[in-house]
């Protein structure tokens, strides 16, 4: 393990001579640059982070070598490795493309992946691994709230009175008890996706999966509830896997955020958030704050632009 | 005063009075140009007639009404089991799908006398081309509905590893409603159309009850009022199923499909 000031890297990559780096010369290790940790991966097999050496006991997300190649021979998911402890609130951050969503599917079993292996840690028989959140909604129409949430323990064939009382919680959870009679259309974006979140908790799954889930609502919404979901992961102590395209709530919300880049979908490396809990919404004006985010958008850099990339323009290029 | 042209007063009122008006013409027209009563009658006339052979005509419009129920129920219960058919299996839908479309395109009129003489009972041989009439827009409505599942709520009930069943049952049907319903507003006309057409054909071979028997009857007595009657009845019956079928699609979808959402007053 190098431990070398990432100023002189980043310093070459921000000062204008970013067509010259070429990818490769970015040698795997990890680099601190004061106390923020960034972890570079140019060669992902083989490579042992810190993460690595923890016990087996705690991962909750293992992913061991995972590709994804479709028919036509696009490339997903290409040779990922990522290990995910129980209690980290981790995020995938990354461009359109990058298959940050289709990984998320593979942990779900909702995709196979066509090489490699993802474990998840041991579960109580009868229990829900883990839950889900989509980039929408996506509640029954037809349904009350209470409705909504109540199905997946109807689906799992729960007795009714645990129902009502696992319904009841995850309603007061996130402020929904008193709308558990309203029908979904008679909320708003923000509260649909509470509902959404609410179906999520009911089944005390340690795992909570997160697509993309605030980035159809507003702004002001959007930040309450990043607030929201990081009190229910301490209070929970979830485990949670997020996904976004936003910089700044990957840095908000995690405890470490892992950076991905397109064409083949693959992980560039990771940051480290090191910051306590609770975050106060003043985090997001800190001058640490930016520094995460500075590193963030320089690890970004080196997978190069979005899938809208031109094919021939040099790659680590952007604008 | 200020009517709001989209007011539910407005929506009553603005047809109602263009029949009247409608009516007024005619009655007018009739009186003044003294039409003989065998070729047009007044809407009086018609009235009376109505009144006067009330018995006769209430009789029919109820067996043409029976034969048009049962036909209804037989083609929801058979179209929305082809239905589910269909969707559980591709191959089943590949095959019998075009035979569903053989049987929508051909006239009732042409195979309605060779059921009738096939099956023995004339009661059921009227349900059963009223049904062939009515039972397309059920089939492909329901089948289209039951396909037509919001992916995301498919996956997800993927995800909690719901069942084929529970998955029909919660998500497939559910959301398979509002087609119905659409098709049930069209298959309900229809019945009533293939009742009538049916009992046309069968003619005094039928149940030689109905309203189209009378229809045919008055019609050979040149009792024209009487027919006017008797068409007067059907068109009322089929207003009515229509307005029974459109309250039991709004009870059903009020609270959550656009198509029973009002705008707000």
């Amino acid at each position: 393990m190098q431990a070398r000031p990432l100023r002189c890297r980043t310093g070459q990559m921000t000062k204008g001579s970013k067509h010259d780096v070429q990818q490769g010369e970015f040698q795997h290790g990890i680099w601190h640059y004061g106390n923020i940790y960034v972890t570079i991966y140019a060669d992902q097999t083989g490579f042992s982070s810190p993460e690595r050496r923890l016990s087996l006991a705690a991962v909750a997300i293992d992913i061991d070598g995972v590709s994804r190649t479709y028919p036509n021979g696009l490339r997903a998911i290409e040779r990922v490795d990522l290990r995910v402890q129980a209690g980290e609130f981790v995020t995938l951050l990354g461009p359109s493309g990058c298959g940050k969503s289709t990984l998320l599917r593979m942990i779900a079993g909702l995709v196979p992946p066509t090489a490699g292996a993802i474990r998840l840690q041991p579960f109580a028989p009868g229990r829900a691994p883990l839950s889900y959140v989509f980039q929408s909604p996506t509640l029954m129409p037809w349904a009350s709230v209470a409705r909504n949430v109540r199905l997946p323990l109807e689906l799992a064939d729960m007795p009714e009175a645990e129902i009502a009382r696992h319904v009841g919680e995850a309603l007061a959870l996130v402020g929904l008890a008193d709308v558990a009679d309203f029908y979904p259309r008679e909320l708003s974006g923000g509260m649909q996706m509470r509902v959404s979140i609410a179906r999520a908790l009911v089944n005390d799954a340690p795992l909570l999966l997160m697509d993309e889930p605030f980035g159809a609502l507003d702004e002001i919404t959007r930040g309450r509830l990043d607030q929201e979901i990081r009190a229910l992961w301490a209070r929970r102590a979830l485990t949670v896997l997020f996904v976004t395209h936003s910089v700044t709530e990957a840095v908000f919300l995690s405890t470490r955020v892992i950076v991905m880049a397109p064409r083949p979908g693959r992980i560039l490396g990771e940051v480290s958030i090191a910051e306590a809990h609770p975050r106060a919404d003043g985090f997001r004006l800190t001058p640490r704050f930016a520094e995460y985010c500075a590193r963030l958008t320089e690890l970004l850099a080196l997978g190069g632009a979005g899938e809208d990339d031109l094919p021939g323009r040099p790659s680590g290029a952007f604008v | 005063m200020n009517i709001r042209l989209d007011s539910r007063l407005m929506r009553v009122l603005a047809p109602t009075l263009v029949g009247l008006l409608g009516l007024a013409l005619w009655q007018l027209a009739v009186t003044a140009y003294d039409v003989p009563f065998y070729l047009v009658p007044s809407p009086a006339l018609v009235l009376k007639t109505l009144v006067q052979d009330a018995a006769l005509l209430f009789g029919s419009l109820g067996v043409t009404l029976r034969v048009t129920a049962w036909a209804l129920a037989s083609a929801v219960v058979f179209g929305v089991l082809l239905a589910f058919l269909f969707v559980q299996s591709r191959l089943l839908e590949l095959s019998l799908f075009p035979y569903a479309v053989l049987l929508q395109v051909t006239p009732i009129v042409a195979i309605a006398p060779l059921i009738i003489i096939w099956v023995s009972d004339p009661a059921i041989a009227l349900v059963i081309c009223a049904t062939i009439v009515a039972i397309f827009p059920i089939i492909s409505n329901t089948t289209t509905g039951l396909r037509s599942v919001d992916p995301g709520l498919a996956e997800f009930f993927r995800l909690c590893k719901a069942g084929r069943w529970q998955t029909l049952v919660r998500l497939r049907i559910p959301s398979a409603l509002p087609y119905f319903f659409a098709g049930l507003k069209v298959s309900g006309g229809l019945a009533l159309i293939g009742a009538v057409v049916a009992e046309f054909v069968a003619g005094t071979g039928g149940t030689a009850s109905g309203l189209a028997y009378q229809i045919l009857l008055a019609g050979l007595q040149l009792n024209i009022p009487r027919l006017f009657a008797a068409l007067l009845l059907i068109t009322l019956a089929g207003v009515a199923i229509f307005f029974l079928v459109s309250v039991l699609a709004h009870l059903a979808l009020r609270r959550w499909h656009e198509s029973e959402l009002r705008s707000e007053p």
